[in-house]
């Protein structure tokens, strides 16, 4: 099976190639990156004039749902949702029912998986049993049985103790701890970023440092145990300077950062549909001063990678008062519109830091296959079209749940084919 | 007399000789005072001096909504308010309908949208509903058929409150601009203290809100408050000083240590009221803890208006039901 | 117009012996300054004081809440300082046309007492009843067709005393 990708624009950041060349991918691997290739019986895909042939995208934070939750999401719809994004892989969150704390679930994930033929996934299994904070898992059955990396997603790891056990034992199995940062006392019941909005909406607030509180604790365990500590959907200022303090005394810490994060703020909830629980997540939407310094963090390198949270909801669990709606939103078919148009086009970033952040460094802090288009590497391709005007509809998206703050939005930036082991599972 | 004819073209923007065009409330519902402006706050306030009379004569009911139907949608225990709708709803002569939801389809897992949609089915006209969530109104606003007015959405907003308490402030001293009004109590969890900041903001009065640190909401300068923790600053020359409930749970959330230092430090007393303006009013939701927000003497003493508070209530229920239970054409017909 | 509302003092004083037991209510918004004018003038000539109140029907009327479009009329206070019961009730309006302002007001009365008669004193009569009710004393018959509107206008309230008619015949 011969595919030959010809006259794009190959940005692939890890073999320093920003240029026109031509990819050529043969039995599911990629074979020749170089100028002027000729065809010799491939299959020719033709890349459109201003087109980016970039290595496969990489979402190290999604919520595939199943099992337990199906109808919100399924393996099958969730890839199904991952390839029409753009992402050729993602790694899939524990909080299933049950959690995924044991080998048999993570083998039924990835069985779900193969059937699908579509994005690969990686699972992320539980820190603890049931992620109760209690009794640490079989972290290294898991990871035989295929998971990248650990968490307790949903919550943060329960204690310092548990944290620093978890980081010792992962970092020798040379995997590493994803952490959702939140000090539970200081989120209490909140549902909103507590600051002027959530006064004025009579919304309970979360302060920004309950996020930074725990991630500061992180850090500080990281560095003690030599452990690699990867902060999920990092979302207020304060978290940032405490990463950013973390690396520059050499600590093994990384971060991402969620496309809602750099473009929302709480003033949204105000409307024009007021207390939209389509605007709630958590960590939630926060003030203007905590979206730019997301966005500085992720031009100035502080922040490695960014990953969705895709969180789907059934409409009916959504259609409730804003207090008891459960918290988060789809974002896989959306990030690639989202971080072209406002990183991207609005000058924030280059294309090549956006492909780092979108595929490089994402396989790179899990250790996952893909992030470049080495020969011999699999052919994990995602074909990009920067200018390519698309209007966000919920109700089109292939997700099976359709909770997003982006519907009817105009974006500039889609996808124009995604590639997996060199079959094309999805064409925009 | 003199008797003149006029060759203008008829239009049907032409002006009633028995009333003068009125002006509207621009929504169908009542969700929130952050939804009202200057002139609609009036409105309301001045059409219910005209309900209040009705209040005072042997047969207190005009048909004006016969053949309406109400119903008060309460999620949370309330007996002061809805008591207070429902009066206000049958003096109007509408058909009103109560349902407390410890007996209703709610308690078996009902969602409220299918709760309210089955309501929608037997088609009233109008839902007043109190919920613990705050937002609930409008959720509901998006996707009901019904005029929805918000008797209380959890920490959100209290619109007929604030607009009772208005209207009491004004029956007392002519007007709300340039009065200083102080508000003391728990602001972080009141709804009354936001629709009464945002209110007695837009009608020009000096508002200063007044309670522990703990329960300061952030931004409340920007809702319109001054902020205080010094009860004394607060009352010093205030016209109205209003007191918020303080609940006993707020001590599991570390508010406030006890009710006894609440007291201490923010009751009022006869000698803090002293600190007022001698022409001070003294007021309160309802209902009150004495001895925590206030004291019995100050209660119960010549400048507290509380019991007015809640006779006004009905009448800017009924002057709130009036306005949006229907439109009347700009007619000729009254020239009757 | 002074000299109809003194026609009307003087005829109410004939066909009443006597002013005791009578009083005035002016329908809102321009039936009050009248009432009050004829009050005044059976003042001058007969020396009595007669009570007069003021009367808001708005919220009597039959055509509220029918129509979807336009806004509510503004409502204004009631007052009646005095019992009504057994007593002979004058109502003032300024233009009498459809007859359902009267109708309206007789309603709102009933609430307030019982009196022993009611009768209607009306400024103008433009015809085009569309109840059985007709006015005790008229100041002005005023043929209108259907097209006209009448408009009086009073020194208290508009500045000064005219009746305006507009639209074609």
């Amino acid at each position: 099976m011969k595919l030959l990708l010809k006259n794009g624009r190959v940005v692939d950041p890890a073999n320093g190639r920003d240029g026109a060349f031509d990819v050529l991918i043969e039995d599911g691997r990629i074979a020749r990156v170089e100028a002027n290739l000729p065809a010799n019986g491939a299959d020719v895909l033709e890349i459109a004039p201003g087109w980016i042939v970039a290595p496969g995208l990489i979402d190290i934070h999604v919520h595939l749902r199943e099992p337990g939750h199906e109808h919100k999401e399924t393996v099958a719809t969730g890839v199904a949702s991952a390839v029409a994004g753009g992402f050729t892989a993602v790694a899939c969150m524990p909080n299933t029912d049950p959690i995924n704390d044991h080998a048999g679930i993570t083998q039924f994930i990835l069985k779900k998986a193969a059937e699908a033929r579509l994005a690969r996934v990686y699972p992320i299994g539980a820190v603890s049993l049931g992620s109760k904070g209690d009794q640490l898992a079989e972290l290294g059955e898991q990871k035989a049985a295929g998971c990248v990396a650990f968490s307790d997603d949903g919550r943060p790891v329960a204690t310092a103790l548990l944290m620093r056990r978890a980081l010792e034992y992962a970092g020798m199995l040379n995997v590493p701890i994803v952490d959702h940062c939140e000090d539970p006392s200081l989120k209490g019941d909140g549902v909103a970023h507590e600051g002027y909005h959530a006064s004025a909406l009579g919304l309970r607030g979360i302060p920004g440092v309950a996020e930074s509180l725990m991630v500061e604790r992180d850090v500080s365990l990281a560095e003690l145990t030599k452990g690699h500590v990867h902060i999920a959907h990092m979302s207020a200022r304060e978290s940032l300077r405490a990463v950013r303090a973390g690396k520059d005394r050499g600590v093994r810490v990384t971060c991402e950062v969620a496309p809602h994060h750099f473009t929302l703020t709480d003033e949204a909830l105000e409307g024009p549909i007021k207390y939209d629980t389509n605007l709630k997540m958590n960590p939630p939407l926060r003030e203007a001063a905590d979206r730019d310094a997301m966005i500085e963090g992720i031009a100035d390198g502080t922040v490695d990678l960014i990953a969705t949270d895709h969180a789907p909801h059934h409409a009916d669990e959504k259609m409730l008062e804003f207090d008891r709606a459960p918290f988060g939103i789809v974002g896989l078919e959306t990030a690639v519109p989202i971080v072209f148009d406002r990183l991207v086009h609005a000058g924030k970033i280059t294309v090549r830091r956006a492909i780092e952040l979108l595929s490089v460094n994402p396989a790179r802090a899990f250790g996952i296959p893909g992030g470049s288009l080495s020969p011999g590497a699999p052919a994990d391709v995602t074909v990009l079209a920067p200018d390519a005007r698309t209007t966000v509809n919920a109700s089109a998206l292939r997700s099976k749940s359709k909770n997003t703050p982006f519907d009817g939005w105009e974006l500039r930036g889609g996808v124009a084919a995604t590639i997996v082991g060199g079959a094309v599972v999805y064409r925009g | 007399m003199t008797t003149r004819a006029v060759e203008r073209p008829n239009h049907a923007e032409r002006p009633q000789a028995q009333d003068v065009a009125a002006p509207q409330l621009r929504s169908r519902h009542l969700l929130a005072i952050a939804d009202l402006d200057a002139d609609e706050i009036t409105l309301i306030l001045d059409t219910a001096v005209a309900m209040k009379e009705i209040g005072g004569r042997a047969i207190k009911k005009v048909p004006t909504l016969r053949g309406r139907t109400v119903v008060n949608l309460f999620f949370e225990p309330s007996t002061r308010t809805r008591t207070s709708f429902e009066i206000a709803e049958k003096r109007l002569s509408a058909d009103t309908l109560s349902i407390a939801t410890a007996t209703s389809s709610v308690t078996k897992g009902e969602t409220l949208v299918d709760t309210v949609r089955n309501l929608e089915a037997m088609s009233p006209d109008m839902i007043v509903m109190r919920h613990s969530s705050s937002g609930a109104p409008q959720l509901l606003s998006r996707i009901c058929r019904s005029t929805i007015i918000n008797a209380g959405d959890g920490m959100h907003e209290h619109p007929t409150q604030a607009l009772l308490d208005a209207f009491t402030i004004r029956e007392h001293k002519q007007r709300l601009a340039g009065l200083k009004v102080a508000i003391v109590g728990d602001l972080l969890h009141s709804r009354v203290l936001r629709s009464n900041v945002l209110l007695l903001k837009m009608m020009g009065a000096d508002v200063w809100a007044c309670g522990p640190a703990t329960l300061i909401p952030v931004g409340i300068e920007r809702l319109g408050a001054r902020a205080t923790t010094s009860v004394d600053e607060a009352v010093e020359g205030a016209d109205v000083v209003m007191l918020l409930r303080i609940q006993n749970e707020r001590m599991h959330g570390h508010y406030i240590p006890s009710v006894r230092e609440y007291f201490a430090l923010f009751g009022m007393t006869p000698e803090r009221v002293r600190r007022a303006n001698p022409d001070v009013i003294v007021m309160h939701p309802g209902p009150m803890n004495r001895g925590v927000e206030i004291d019995s003497a100050v209660a119960d003493a010549p400048y507290s208006v509380i019991l007015e508070q809640v006779s006004n209530g009905v009448a800017v229920r009924m002057a709130v039901l009036y306005l949006l239970a229907g439109r009347d054409e700009r007619d000729e017909g009254v020239n009757a | 117009m002074s000299r109809a509302l003194t026609r009307i003092a003087h005829e109410i004083l004939e066909r009443n012996r006597g002013l005791d037991e009578l009083a005035l209510i002016g329908i809102r918004t321009r039936g009050v300054p009248l009432a009050r004018r004829i009050a005044r003038t059976l003042k001058e000539i007969n020396g009595d004081d007669v009570p007069t109140g003021a009367l808001d029907i708005t919220l009597y009327r039959d055509d509220l809440m029918r129509h979807p479009v336009g806004p509510q009329p503004l409502v204004r206070r009631t007052e009646i300082p005095f019992s009504i019961d057994d007593r002979k009730i004058m109502l003032v309006d300024d233009v009498l046309y459809t007859g359902r302002t009267i109708r309206a007001a007789l309603d709102a009365l009933i609430d307030f007492g019982r009196p022993r008669v009611i009768q209607l004193i009306a400024l103008v009569d433009r015809g085009h009843r569309e109840l059985p009710i007709k006015a005790d004393y008229v100041g002005k018959n005023v043929p209108t067709s259907l097209k006209q509107s009448v408009q009086v206008r009073l020194q208290e309230i508009d500045g000064t005393d005219e009746i305006v008619i507009e639209g074609e015949p």
